[in-house]
């Protein structure tokens, strides 16, 4: 990009004498600095961009062949993954790829939590990035429909009567969503327009929104300093980089090591062992038998065993919600002084630990049979899920964090 | 190594024929998509005793021929039986829905995905897990799924085991197969002749399955040279950052 730089001449002046093309550039990429001290968990950022694009477009392929018609969904599907000349690849990539981008997310959100990344200034970043996981959990949720498999159905039946059990409007706020007393071609056909359109979109302009505020407050670091504080006298940061080359091609490097994965997974278990191609989908949708067991796909269990741990229909379903919902509160309720874990106090680095691992453990019941043991399981970790966010206020509203100085500069890993 | 390991499950399966694997748990059909051989031999004997009442509806015969090493004739040979029907058609049974709804309860399901719903040793279990049941309407029962109203089709080659019951907890239960009254061939034989079919069953649920491990290969090459080289470049444009 040096030509541009030179500003007036030649083609790329002409274009920006009329459109801010190198200014974005600079902005965004490649007069954008980042810390220079970036770790293994900071390449879930860029990797969830990614996965956002490989999912377009193996989408967008997709729709060149599926059907959204009750009779014809289903069998569409493997019209794909027979006839359409490379449609069982379009198709893999992009059930694999709805699983990859949970994975990415919630190990990007993990590194929010792990480093504080949602504090003062990034409250509005934590924010759109909770958006953008409400938005990518429903269009998880509309695209599952759309193989129209057994799970497909009776995953769809169990979530929208979810809605059901809210007084009072319930049952017309259930019937508005399915938009029919039962589930049918019309909830096929809406969930696939707010799949294929709707959802898209939104994931799209709050992503937009997200990439913005990061780069207005700039990237926070493993250690937690603001970069901002400690400039050369050409007013750059001093533990900066540029986001070009440095990132891009460490990024690039990143890439290749998740491709490995993705390909790993998606040539030789494409089913992943049952949880992110589940068995009953391989059935077309029968409205008249319920499968022995119903299980959500595995990026909604964790939410799946907290509604089940809570005897009450209703109160369940409010403890799944906020399950959520708290989380756009997190900047609020954390009043420490301290970003990252690494100068935290003792008490927070264990309440996360255990926070992280309710998360897994509850996961791992929403899959299993909700009885006895089980059911006592989820209920304690539901408990420690949300006492997590209670002890995080009253540890450091009250100041009971012992927190370690944290340094002037960051450290390289 | 897979030889050798079905040389010694061939060699202790005889010596546990009493209590043979369909009553406890599943049967081991060990598939292997890229075995043409015996997909070959299993699209014939799935054509031969299965299509009369199931079809596989979501599957072509021509892409059989082709993933297969069959050319369309040898399609229309040896696994088309109905007049009128070409290789360019999907796979459909010669028995209507209405007739089997009248003759056996129920339609016949297809077969098509089966494998994929509850994998390929759930198949193979449920082939050789018939056994005499003179309660039942058609005289037999089945281990995987009980009172099955599917008859023995495969009755003439495998025989018909009778079921051996024993006294547990105070409870009759089943705990083995003797088989008293032989078919047209050997335990092995039959053995061999149903994971044929379920091979062919389970390449049917999914036929891109050989070509998606095949192809994996290359990706992963290709890749894997990628890594090298962006490892590469990362550590010159990084040389200078401390």
């Amino acid at each position: 990009m040096s030509e541009t730089k030179t500003g007036s001449g030649g083609l790329m002046g002409w274009v920006d004498a009329r459109f801010p093309a190198t200014k974005l550039w600079n902005e965004h990429i490649g007069e954008y600095y980042a810390p220079k001290n970036f770790n293994f968990w900071y390449y879930f950022g860029s990797l969830a961009l990614v996965v956002l694009v490989i999912q377009i477009l193996s989408g967008i392929w997709l729709t060149m062949n599926y059907q959204p018609s009750a009779d014809r969904a289903f069998q569409s599907v493997e019209y794909i993954m027979r006839d359409v000349e490379w449609g069982w690849l379009m198709r893999y990539i992009h059930s694999t790829g709805a699983s990859a981008f949970f994975v990415v997310v919630y190990l990007h959100m993990a590194r929010a939590l792990l480093y504080g990344s949602y504090q003062k200034p990034r409250e509005l970043l934590w924010v759109f990035g909770v958006l953008i996981y409400l938005a990518l959990m429903a269009e998880a949720f509309f695209g599952y429909m759309l193989p129209w498999g057994q799970m497909s159905f009776w995953g769809a039946q169990v979530i929208i009567s979810l809605f059901g059990a809210i007084p009072v409007i319930g049952s017309d706020l259930a019937l508005w969503i399915r938009g029919d007393y039962v589930i049918s071609e019309i909830t096929l056909n809406r969930f696939f327009a707010l799949h294929v359109v709707g959802l898209p979109l939104a994931i799209i302009g709050l992503v937009v929104a997200h990439i913005l505020a990061l780069h207005e407050v700039g990237s926070n670091n493993p250690d937690g300093v603001e970069i901002k504080q400690n400039k050369a006298e050409d007013g750059t940061p001093k533990d900066g980089i540029r986001f070009h080359p440095y990132y891009t091609v460490k990024d690039t490097f990143g890439l290749v090591v998740f491709l490995i994965f993705f390909s790993i997974i998606l040539f030789y278990m494409p089913e992943f062992f049952g949880l992110f191609l589940e068995a009953p989908n391989f059935e077309p949708a029968n409205p008249q038998v319920t499968p022995d067991h119903i299980a959500p796909v595995w990026y909604f269990t964790p939410h799946y065993a907290m509604l089940r741990a809570i005897p009450d229909s209703f109160g369940g379903v409010v403890v799944m919600g906020a399950a959520v919902m708290i989380l756009f509160f997190l900047p609020w309720i954390d009043r420490g002084k301290v970003r990252s874990i690494r100068y935290r106090g003792l008490g927070y680095k264990v309440a996360l630990m255990l926070f992280f691992l309710s998360f897994v453990v509850l996961g791992y019941l929403g899959l299993q049979p909700a009885t006895g043991l089980y059911t006592m399981l989820a209920r304690i970790f539901t408990a420690i899920y949300f006492g997590y966010f209670l002890f995080l206020w009253v540890y450091t509203y009250f100041g009971l964090e012992k927190t370690r100085p944290v340094p002037e500069r960051v450290t390289m890993p | 190594m897979k030889t050798f390991l079905m040389i010694l499950i061939l060699a202790l399966v005889p010596a546990l024929s009493a209590g043979a694997a369909p009553v406890n748990g599943k049967m081991s059909a060990d598939v292997d998509p890229h075995d043409k051989e015996s997909l070959q031999r299993g699209a014939q004997a799935f054509a031969n005793y299965c299509m009369a009442c199931h079809q596989a509806e979501l599957m072509r015969y021509n892409r059989v021929a082709r993933d297969l090493g069959l050319s369309d004739e040898d399609v229309e040979e040896f696994l088309i039986f109905m007049p009128g029907v070409q290789a360019v058609d999907v796979m459909r049974n010669a028995m209507t829905s209405e007739d089997a709804e009248d003759w056996f309860g129920v339609a016949a399901p297809d077969l098509t995905m089966t494998a994929r719903r509850h994998g390929p040793d759930w198949v193979y279990t449920f082939l050789n897990g018939f056994y005499r049941d003179e309660g039942r309407p058609l005289g037999v029962n089945n281990t995987v799924i009980s009172n099955v109203s599917m008859p023995h089709v495969l009755q003439e080659l495998q025989g018909l085991p009778d079921p051996v019951r024993e006294e547990v907890n105070g409870e009759e239960r089943l705990v083995g197969f003797e088989l008293n009254e032989a078919g047209m061939m050997s335990p092995a034989e039959y053995r061999r002749f149903t994971r044929d079919i379920t091979n062919f069953m389970d390449y049917m649920a999914e036929p891109v399955k050989a070509e998606r491990q095949r192809l994996g290969v290359y990706v992963l090459i290709f890749l894997f040279i990628l890594l090298g080289i962006t490892y590469l470049l990362k550590k010159e444009y990084w040389k200078d950052v401390h």
